[in-house]
This record gives C-alpha cells, structure tokens and sequence, in this order.
C-alpha cells in the first residue's frame, strides 16, 4: 500500500493537515517565498532594499525545504519501487504525439528531466525559461499552488480564486497552444 | 525542537507530494488536458478539509503550539497582480510540470535537470524584486 502511489483522498486531506500544522505553529504554508529568501542569502540586498531582509525570521521555512528535499528522496528511493505514472491512455497518446514516448513509463519525462537529455541546448532554455516564469509569476501574484491554491484558498481569499484563475489560463495557455510549438515527434 | 518540527513537516510533504505523484510533470500535464480527476481530487479533497481546519482554527481562537495569538493576514484585495502574476505562474507551471515545493522535492529524488529549473526560479524572484516598483498591482 505505502509502496503504491497514493490515492488523491489520502494525498488531499494530509496535505491540509500540513497547512494547518504550521499556522498551529505559527507560520504559513507558503513555499515560493522561499526563492526570496535565496535571492537575500546571494547577497540580492546589494541590488535592492526588497531583498534586505533578517534571513533567521525565514529561517523555519528554510527547515520546510529541507524536509522536503529529504522527503523526495525518500519518496523516491524507498517508498517507490517503480516509478512510472499511470497516466491515462489518453495523455500517453497526445504526449506520444508530442515526441514524449517516456509518457507513462517514467516519473518524469526522460526527454527534459534525463542528463542525457541535456545534450540538447533546446532543453537547457525550456528548464531556465519555465523556472523563469514559477519564480517571477509567483512573487508577483504573492504566492503559487500552496499560498493561494490550498493555503488563500482555504481561508475563502478572493484574490487567491483570482491567482489560481490565472494560474490555469497560463496553463492551458501552456499545454494546448504552445506546446505543439515548442515540442515535436 | 521546533526546528525538528519544521524538517519533519517537510519531509512529510515531500513525500505526500512524490507519493500522491503531485510532483509528477506527466500529472501536471494531464491535468490541464482534463484527461483525470486525480489532481483535482487531490486539490479538491485538499481544499474541503483545509476550509473546515481555517475555520476551526479562526473559530475556536485556539492558541499556537507555543501560546501566542493566530492571526491568518487576508490577501491584499487587488486584481491585476493575481491575474498577470498568476498566468505567469501557470505558463511556468505547465512547462516544467512543477510548481516551488515539487522543485525542491525532485531536488531531492536526484532528477538533476530540475536544477535549471530553480536556477531560473531563483533568477525569477531576484529579477521581480528588481522591476516590482514598475509592474501594475
């Protein structure tokens, strides 16, 4: 059971305990303000006061990145003897189409997420350019899928509704108008 | 030993989110191809029992861990920032099939490449700290 995926009814609900979890601490759940933090930690007060910021006061959400990179490796190295998704038919098919043949077979996609795959300067840019976008897109809109999706969302924030509204414009955007342009068979 | 908590949380939400697949491009991909309920479910059933705990916690004024007053802050109560920020976002989102906490997460698990991706979400960051006073809220 532990080994097979987990299905989204336990996922969901242990993901909220973790939000409420840390507001019982005292804190947020809130994973994208960490990249500020790292701008700050690289000296980016240089540039602007944004980032003049008392490093120790986000320290307990830098323990939370922590944790998570310990976790997927847990996740990934002793809780999942076989990594492959089972995505449906469906999305194998169209990501097939796309030149994707990992699609189902793998955690990730080989053709972007392999060290072979980065052979191909193409895909060094499609990696800085979307990590481009998660980072900027977050600041701006104040947070990203734990802040406004589950965290604002939780607490009926309209202007969450708004960001997540967004989020899937830019997605669906992403998926079925440009991908046909940025990937091939 | 609350700096153990917070690794523990941590690690913890690590591993719902390898394990859920949440932290899956392939997931992400599918989802805003329609093609399955699972990320929905996962935050859909997120979002039911998120909404109940808020609203206890509000409710009941019950104290933090260590004694002191719970203030949940309301989101600044603009548009243009959620709306232009959060397309941004979801253009990234759908292009590296991951989202901030899944990126330290695949850090994790050893799939090297995502390196690139926090790389430019950290340049992100620093580049809107820069030009934030010149964007529309």
């Amino acid at each position: 059971m532990l080994y097979q995926p987990w299905p989204w009814y336990v996922s969901g609900p242990l993901i909220a305990i973790i939000m409420a979890l840390l507001i019982l601490m005292g804190k947020k759940f809130g994973m994208s303000s960490n990249l500020e933090t790292f701008c700050t930690i690289g000296g980016a007060g240089k540039f602007t006061d944004y980032f003049k910021v008392d490093v120790k006061s986000k320290r307990w959400n830098l323990l939370v990145v922590l944790g998570s990179v310990i976790g997927g490796f847990l996740g990934a190295h002793w809780l999942s003897p076989n990594p492959a998704v089972d995505i449906s038919d469906k999305t194998v098919a169209k990501l097939q189409d796309l030149g994707f043949d990992s699609a189902g077979k793998a955690y990730l996609p080989t053709e972007l997420f392999s060290m072979d795959s980065l052979a191909d300067p193409k895909v060094w840019v499609i990696l800085l350019i979307a990590g481009f976008l998660v980072g900027f897109g977050t600041r701006y809109a104040g947070g990203c899928t734990s802040g406004h999706a589950i965290s604002g969302l939780s607490n009926l924030q309209r202007p969450s509704l708004i960001a997540v509204i967004g989020f899937f414009i830019g997605g669906l955007i992403m998926v079925h108008l440009l991908f046909p342009l940025i990937f091939s068979a | 030993m609350k700096n153990i908590m917070y690794i523990i949380l941590g690690t913890f939400l690590g591993i719902v989110l390898y394990k859920s697949e949440a932290a899956s491009w392939f997931r992400i991909y599918e989802m805003f191809q329609f093609d399955s309920f699972h990320m929905y479910g996962i935050i859909g059933s997120a979002l039911a029992v998120g909404v109940v705990l808020v609203f206890w916690i509000k409710k009941s004024k019950v104290k933090s861990f260590s004694g002191e007053i719970i203030s949940i802050p309301d989101k600044e109560k603009t548009f243009t920032r959620y709306i232009l920020g959060g397309t941004l976002f979801g253009l990234g989102w759908a292009l590296a099939g991951a989202c901030p906490g899944p990126i330290y997460i695949l850090v994790g698990a050893g799939y090297w490449p995502i390196i690139l991706v926090l790389m430019g979400a950290v340049l992100g960051a620093f580049v809107y700290g820069i030009v934030r006073s010149k964007l529309p809220y």
